[in-house]
């Protein structure tokens, strides 16, 4: 069975929801955002700083492979129930996008499958549009980089 | 070459946005749908609204300027109908967000799939 990824954008509002459900139990679904070796792993991020707390708070950062940092996130962890749900912010670092606010949610589907579902909150309808682009724009300036590539190539 | 691929890049996202904004209108919405169905003259497309003719003209010509609707002429009447290419893109806008996702989480799954027992 294919589980693929969901995106829900609704028109007119500054929230969107991905769902996702997993081939895995609901305690190791939790264990991949719990534990920060494994977050490191998936999500391709160093992980500075994971408090999986109630207050707590998280930092991320990406290198490339000269050492220069790429991306750094951050936030502040508002609630933390273990098998069940986080509340947390997201805020990019360096980069003039207001935080957002994140609720996700796990779900225990049957003792081998589970769900997410994360819900995001941005400032404003734009600014979720822009969040929205940016992994179109990224593509478009990767196709245009390998584009110049061969180009130089060419020449 | 940089200044001529950003002006390329932000052209294409103005076109995207004006078609974001084309739908994000109830009422175009609304027109459509109807001409999903069939292909429809500009008569019959405002007969379904209580707006006026000339508001329901405006939208149909939003629309068609984000190339959602297309038209043809059929002797001295205009026939609108869905242009589904233009439809299917901004599916694909959201695709690479929804991409970015999806390859996370398969990762996240054939990762933890080595903690099974």
């Amino acid at each position: 069975m294919e589980r693929k990824t969901k995106i829900i954008a609704e028109e007119g509002k500054q929230d969107l929801v991905i769902t996702r459900e997993f081939d895995l139990p609901l305690e190791l679904l939790f264990k991949a955002y719990e534990d920060p070796e494994i977050v490191s792993q998936w999500m391709g991020t160093k992980v500075l700083k994971l408090e999986n707390k109630k207050h707590g708070s998280w930092a991320f950062e990406t290198s490339d492979p000269n050492g220069n940092v790429v991306f750094k996130a951050s936030g502040v962890i508002h609630d933390f129930v273990p098998n069940e749900k986080i509340v947390r912010t997201f805020e990019m670092e360096n980069i003039l996008f207001a935080p957002q606010l994140e609720f996700l949610e796990f779900e225990k589907l049957t003792e081998d499958t589970s769900k997410l579902t994360m819900q995001i909150i941005y400032k404003s309808i734009e600014h979720r549009l822009t969040q929205l682009k940016l992994p179109f724009a990224q593509g478009l300036n990767m196709a245009h980089n390998r584009l110049e590539e061969i180009v130089k190539k060419l020449k | 070459m940089t200044s001529l691929y950003l002006q390329s890049n932000n052209c294409i996202m103005e076109i995207r946005r004006d078609v974001f904004q084309a739908i994000a209108d109830p009422t175009r919405r609304a027109i459509l749908s109807l001409v999903a169905v069939q292909s429809m003259t500009p008569g019959a497309i405002a007969e379904n609204f209580e707006s006026s003719r000339q508001t329901i003209s405006k939208h149909i010509q939003i629309l068609s300027e984000c190339e959602l609707l297309s038209q043809t002429q059929n002797g001295r009447e205009i026939y609108y109908h869905l242009n589904p290419q233009k439809m299917k893109e901004i599916d694909n806008f959201i695709e690479p967000f929804r991409k970015m996702w999806d390859d996370r989480f398969n990762k996240l799954e054939s990762i933890m799939k080595n903690y099974k027992k």
